[in-house]
């Protein structure tokens, strides 16, 4: 069952790693990926908007997906909303499995499918004062497909 | 039922949701949207190219040929950019 979380907040990555580990000794191999905001172009902040419940709903949907391709022991999802500065966190993927080969499959295969198939979507507001919804990317689908 | 926008579409549209009424000759998510854009200047402006919106029943994602009925929960809203 994978912990799936949205929230404003930052998260502590070492103590979400902790978690998944705690008194368990199954555990081979810790994967985890985080995204960060990025300062493109001037960039002020990004503000992420999300459908509240359905969000919830297709990343346990995503999770539900990675453990019935590979054997995980635990996995951690979490993803901020609202808005966040240049180097902030955004998105937090954690994958425990007994060896690495899987940990690292199925934190790729989550990070690929929750930028596709998770309602959420992204404004830049830029320094000058404009602002722009930030377009998907063929790339992120074709990334997605492989899959 | 209960209609949801998201991102550019809200913006578009100048509301996060409204109560409509399914009229009786409108079966899925591609007439609902040709319906909705009859609303107002601002749904024709969101909806004026439907191959960009994307949309979900009762939370989860739909086609346009999907079959909507007057007690869902439909949403539309831009390709998703997260992670």
């Amino acid at each position: 069952m994978a912990r799936i979380v949205v929230q404003e907040a930052e998260f502590d990555i070492a103590a979400e790693m902790a978690a998944l580990t705690a008194s368990r000794t199954d555990i081979g191999a810790l994967a985890s990926f985080t995204g960060i905001c990025r300062a493109d172009d001037s960039l002020a902040a990004m503000v992420l908007e999300h459908y509240p419940g359905m969000t919830e709903r297709a990343m346990a949907k995503i999770a539900a997906d990675a453990e019935a391709r590979w054997p995980l022991t635990g996995c951690t999802l979490i993803h901020r909303v609202g808005r966040l500065p240049p180097g902030a966190p955004i998105v937090l993927v954690l994958t425990a499995s007994s060896h690495r080969g899987a940990a690292l499959e199925a934190c790729a295969f989550l990070m690929d499918w929750l930028k596709t198939r998770a309602p959420f979507w992204k404004r830049e507001e830029f320094t000058a004062g404009h602002a722009r919804w930030v377009e998907a990317r063929a790339e992120d689908d074709a990334a997605a497909q492989r899959w | 039922m209960q209609i949801l926008y998201f991102a550019w579409v809200r913006e578009k549209i100048g509301r996060s949701s409204e109560e409509i009424t399914l009229p009786a000759d409108v079966r899925d998510v591609g007439g609902l949207m040709h319906h909705l854009s009859t609303m107002s200047p601002g749904h024709a402006a969101a909806f004026a190219n439907p191959t960009a919106i994307r949309a979900a029943i009762n939370q989860d994602f739909a086609r346009a040929t999907d079959c909507v009925t007057n007690g869902d929960e439909v949403a539309f809203f831009p390709p998703v950019t997260g992670g």
